[in-house]
């Protein structure tokens, strides 16, 4: 390890090692620091993502695809189920502890370096607030290295964008709590994302039942912080598998907090850049965001090195415009609908789903249901429009 | 402002540290190593949203102060706060 790189990156999940990886690729030096012995253990996610998402990143390997995915079933709050195909494609249910891994090594092969049991506990700011470098406890020994950028990845916990003076904290609106057990010894339709909604099962979120392989399955749910307040999600779950799966066997329990916010209004600051969990770069709707977090890593590593090929830092910020105009935008549109959503009663809920099941399966898609979904709550229009009025 | 007692106690062995609390402490006020987790007492103004956000059920919060309980703190360097604090 060096005492000085142009880029670190903070954080070794998917959007920190995509980061490396093309800062890396378009000639940066780059370090990236990972907080745990491991790159990609332990998993805090469901593990689903769209095949074009991660292709464009990464050929799909058997090696770290649980299962592949082409049906969704939605089930309601009265138990009505309605079963639709994935829009246009096929999804996955990864391993991410393979995957994570996987992307760490092709940052290394590209040039970054990378380093584990790495806690980075403050930045190193010059005379005016700028971030020059990081503090960082590396096996346990307390180390300076000095940088020109600093790029966040640091999840739902993310500090390193607060200590640059960048507000991350997640309203408990938006920051859903969520609690997950991956079973086995089951029998599950390997091909079919379940997600389950209602006020019973997961207020203000939902319940999903992500196959991998026949056999086994991650098995979480979601609740906002602020239905948190009356009661948990782990109390939820419980109840949930003891209803439906009393005799699962648990394999891991895992607990982690979503950012369903809007992105981060500001991205960069004081040489920071904020890239996946930690600048809220997750799909409000589904809680999904491990493409979203790439993307914003491999946006913010573009720009970085670029900005310090020209040796003009102030092109950092173009970080946020071309975050919001490839995917920021549409988050801001999922983040009001999902509040529309959510205020739903599950009378309406349930009649929706009655209705889905009226459409013949090859018009059941999303954009049907969300067409019967204003139908049922005009008021959703409202909700939308005021977005592209702002 | 902090208040001059911390009401909230995080039970250490039951932690999962996933970082749920972290994202929704508006003080800067909990730190999160791999293994080990700490409220910054000087910040924490025991508004509870961790509280709420632990999906674990494993953050407390205690009226009295948690002087009486067992306090298991893992501050990494204690100067270091302090000193982020006189800024």
């Amino acid at each position: 390890m060096k005492s000085e790189y142009d880029i670190i990156v903070v954080g070794a999940g998917p959007a920190g090692s995509t980061a490396a990886r093309y800062a890396a690729q378009k000639g940066a030096s780059v370090l990236l620091l990972e907080k745990d012995r491991d790159v990609g253990y332990p998993v805090r996610c469901g593990e689903a993502v769209s095949h074009e998402g991660v292709a464009q990143f990464i050929e799909p390997d058997p090696k770290w695809i649980a299962g592949t995915i082409t049906k969704m079933k939605f089930i309601s709050p009265s138990n009505t189920s309605v079963t639709m195909p994935i829009d246009s494609n096929i999804g996955y249910v990864l391993e991410r502890r393979i995957f994570d891994y996987e992307l760490a090594k092709i940052a290394a092969t590209n040039g970054a370096e990378v380093v584990t049991k790495a806690y980075v506990y403050d930045l190193i700011k010059n005379e005016n607030g700028e971030a020059v470098g990081v503090k960082a406890l590396i096996k346990d020994e307390k180390v300076e290295i000095k940088c020109k950028v600093v790029i966040a990845a640091d999840g739902v916990e993310s500090r390193v964008g607060k200590w640059a003076g960048i507000d991350t904290t997640c309203h408990i609106r938006d920051m859903e709590s969520c609690a997950q057990v991956t079973v086995s010894g089951l029998n599950f339709e390997e091909d079919t994302l379940d997600l389950y909604f209602g006020k019973k099962v997961s207020p203000g979120g939902y319940l999903w039942v992500f196959p991998k392989g026949k056999t086994s399955a991650n098995i979480g749910v979601g609740v906002t912080v602020e239905e948190a307040k009356k009661k948990s999600a782990i109390l939820y779950l419980n109840e949930f598998l003891e209803k439906n799966y009393p005799n699962a066997s648990i394999l891991t329990r895992i607990a982690g907090g979503v950012p369903c916010a809007k992105p981060n209004k500001v991205l960069v600051k004081n040489r920071v850049m904020l890239v996946g969990d930690a600048g809220h770069q997750v799909n409000p709707i589904s809680g999904g965001g491990i493409i979203s977090g790439m993307i914003g890593g491999m946006l913010a590593a573009e720009v970085a090195a670029d900005s310090i090929k020209n040796q003009n830092l102030k092109q950092l910020s173009e970080y946020e415009t071309k975050f919001h105009s490839r995917l920021g935008w549409r988050h801001e549109v999922f983040a009001s609908i999902k509040n529309a959503i959510w205020g739903i009663s599950d009378e309406t809920f349930d009649s929706l789903t009655l209705s889905t099941l009226e459409l013949p399966m090859e018009k059941r898609t999303l954009a049907a249901i969300f067409r019967k979904a204003l139908w049922n709550k005009p008021s959703m229009v409202l909700e939308v429009a005021k977005v592209f009025l702002k | 402002m902090a208040t001059p007692h911390l009401m909230i106690h995080i039970v250490p062995d039951k932690c999962d540290f996933c970082g749920c609390c972290v994202g929704v402490c508006p003080e800067d006020a909990i730190e999160l190593k791999e293994s080990e987790i700490a409220i910054i007492e000087e910040r924490c103004t025991n508004c509870k949203k961790c509280v709420w956000a632990c999906p674990w059920d494993v953050i407390e919060f205690h009226r009295d102060g948690i002087n009486t309980l067992p306090k298991k703190l893992f501050a990494i360097d204690e100067n270091q706060f302090s000193k982020s604090l006189s800024k």
